[in-house]
Order: C-alpha cells, then structure tokens, then sequence
C-alpha cells in the first residue's frame, strides 16, 4: 500500500532510523527497545491521512527529545553522584 | 576584539556506565571488549565552544573549533562525534593501544598543538572519568604561561578581550576575570551537551581530520609514574540487628565505642 505522499513517507522513514539509533544505548537493552518501536511505527502503518501522518511525526519527534533528555539527566545524576558527593 | 579560534581536547574513556573490572595482572581495569565512549567532561567543552559560536557571545565571533585527541584508532569515532555536535575539523594523535599517555605528555602535546593551531581559548574537561588525574588544564596553563579558569560553570565575554568565568566553589559562586588567551576547564553544570544524531555523524564524516603521530609533536611516551597495583575497593560488610537497648549497649562496649 504505497503511501500518497513520498515526502511524509521519507520523513517517517528517516524518523524510524534515528530512534533505532538512539535506542541502541536504551537502559533497558535494545532487545527491548526494538520491538517496541516496530510496534509503534506498524500500529499507524494504515495511516492515510496527511494530517493524521503529520501528527504521528510529530509524536516520534516528540519521543526522540523525550529520550535524549533522558539519557542527558541518566548521565548527569550519574556524575554528580559520583563527583558532588550528594 | 580577536576572533576565537577554541582547541577542545577531548578523550575516548570507558563509558560511564560501565561498571570497570579490574585485570588479572592487577595493573589497571579491563579496556577489552568495553563499551567505551567520550568523556562526559569533553562533551561539556565541545557543546560550551559550539554554544559560543550559536550563541554569539563573544564579540569577535568564533574562526575555528578544532577537537584534537591522542589514543587508539577508534578515538577517531569520538572525534566524529564531537564533529557530529559542531566542531569543524578533528586532529587524531595516533598512540598505541595500552600506551596511555600521562597528563604531563599529554600538556606538552597540547602545547605544541595550541600553537600550530594558533588557539587563543583551550576548553579542557576538568578530568577524564578513568584516571580521574585532574591535571592536565592545569600543567597545558603552566607550560603555555596562559591564565587558567578551572571547573567553570559559566562562561561569559566581556570587551577587550576578557572573559569572565564563574566557577562553583564551597559555600558560593567565585567569578575570575582573564584576558585571552587562556584556559578553560569544565564542570559538571556548565551546560547539557546536545545529542549527536544520526544525520549529523553522517554529515560529520565530510569534515576534515588530520592523521599525526606523536614524534609530529616532538613528543615521546615516557612514563614518570608506575602503577603500583589495581585493587576493587573492599566488599561492604553488612550490619547487624540487636534485640533491645541492653543488647545495643553491650555490643557498644564490646566494640571499645563506650
């Protein structure tokens, strides 16, 4: 079922490849990041909808910065534990 | 006002993760097979030099940033990362693995470096997470006779030149003022290094690096210092329960605590 619009298609894409990157360092292991995100990204798959496929986008966006921010504070409450001594 | 031309020395280290093992031989902990990754203190310095060039805090603007790091072949992966996050061009010091260099060789080859790359601000992270040794910001100021702002928490540009630092102290904030050239050491809260994303590292691998070796710099990897032994620190001993307060007192005698 070839997506209408190649462009959304090619940011869906590009999205999907930047958070199987990202979940490579995942606490909980890429074994269990990986399906997930299959998971995820097949549950929309039937979207037809621009604006539908518009939000999905900016839903994954939304989960990138999420995880980022995440494996910021994880690094950083690390450090401080180990050199502030809090 | 000169423009800023920023070295950042940065150093591939065990990621801070990793819980390190000790080798058998005692002489240091296990590097094989170890996820390894950027020094969390040299991403701070990578992301504090490319915020100066976004932000355009200091007046003369940034000409150059420059990552320059001494280690194995896959130090490169982190120089791409550091290129990744903004930095302009990379120069690999290729040394041998299990050759570390020590923090006195390593000011001596950034001196040199500091100087062919005519740097007018070094942005050091305050120490790598495996020797923990502190001193390599301290001994490069030394040997270039520049001012030096350690474990900096705020980095700020003023007119003529200056730059005023403010640090994290006991009990308070300290804030130095120097003239360039100087260097600049980070701490922890300076800022929250950006992620390097897949497109970027892509882009990143069109950035020049520069491939030298360590006579380049007129250096040699002598070692001044002998690893007496590596040990895992002591095993916690549990505590142990007491039923009532006379119990308590006598264990207390019975330690010599009363």
């Amino acid at each position: 079922m070839p997506s209408p619009n190649p462009e959304l298609r090619r940011q869906v894409i590009a999205i999907y490849k930047e958070l199987l990157y990202l979940g490579r360092e995942y606490p909980l292991g890429f074994t269990y990041f990986r399906p997930r995100l299959h998971r995820a990204f097949m549950a929309n798959a039937q979207l037809q909808d621009e604006e539908q496929i518009r939000k999905g986008i900016s839903r994954a966006e939304f989960v990138r910065k999420e995880i980022e921010a995440l494996y910021y504070l994880k690094r950083y409450r690390t450090l401080r534990k180990r050199y502030d001594g809090v | 006002m000169s423009a800023l031309r920023i070295l950042v020395p940065v150093k591939r280290v065990i990621d801070y993760a990793v819980k390190p093992r000790v080798n058998k031989a005692q002489t240091g902990v296990e590097t094989a097979g170890v996820k390894h990754s950027m020094n969390p203190f040299d991403e701070l310095s990578v992301e504090e030099s490319v915020r100066i060039r976004e932000k355009k805090s200091a007046p003369g603007g940034v000409e150059d940033i420059t990552v320059i790091s001494a280690g194995p072949t896959k130090a490169q992966d982190i120089l791409r990362t550091a290129m990744a996050m903004g930095a302009d061009r990379a120069i690999h010091v290729e040394v041998k693995e299990g050759e570390d260099l020590e923090p006195l060789s390593v000011a001596k080859l950034l001196k040199v470096a500091a100087e062919q790359h005519k740097s007018n601000l070094v942005i050091l992270g305050k120490q790598s997470i495996d020797d923990d040794a502190n001193q390599t910001g301290q001994m490069l100021a030394g040997l270039l006779g520049w001012p030096q702002a350690t474990q900096a928490s705020k980095v700020e540009f003023g007119e003529n030149d200056s730059v005023s630092v403010t640090r994290e102290v006991d009990g308070g904030s300290e804030t130095l003022r120097a003239k360039l050239p100087m260097v600049i050491t980070t701490d922890l809260r300076l800022n929250e290094p950006r992620y390097a994303s897949l497109p970027n590292i892509m882009k990143a691998k069109k950035k020049p690096m520069e491939k030298k070796t360590l006579a380049d710099f007129g250096i040699t990897a002598e070692r001044r210092l002998k690893v007496v032994k590596v040990t895992e620190p002591p095993v916690r001993q549990g505590g142990g329960k007491v039923e009532d307060v006379d119990g308590l007192v006598s264990k207390l005698k019975e330690l010599g605590a009363i």
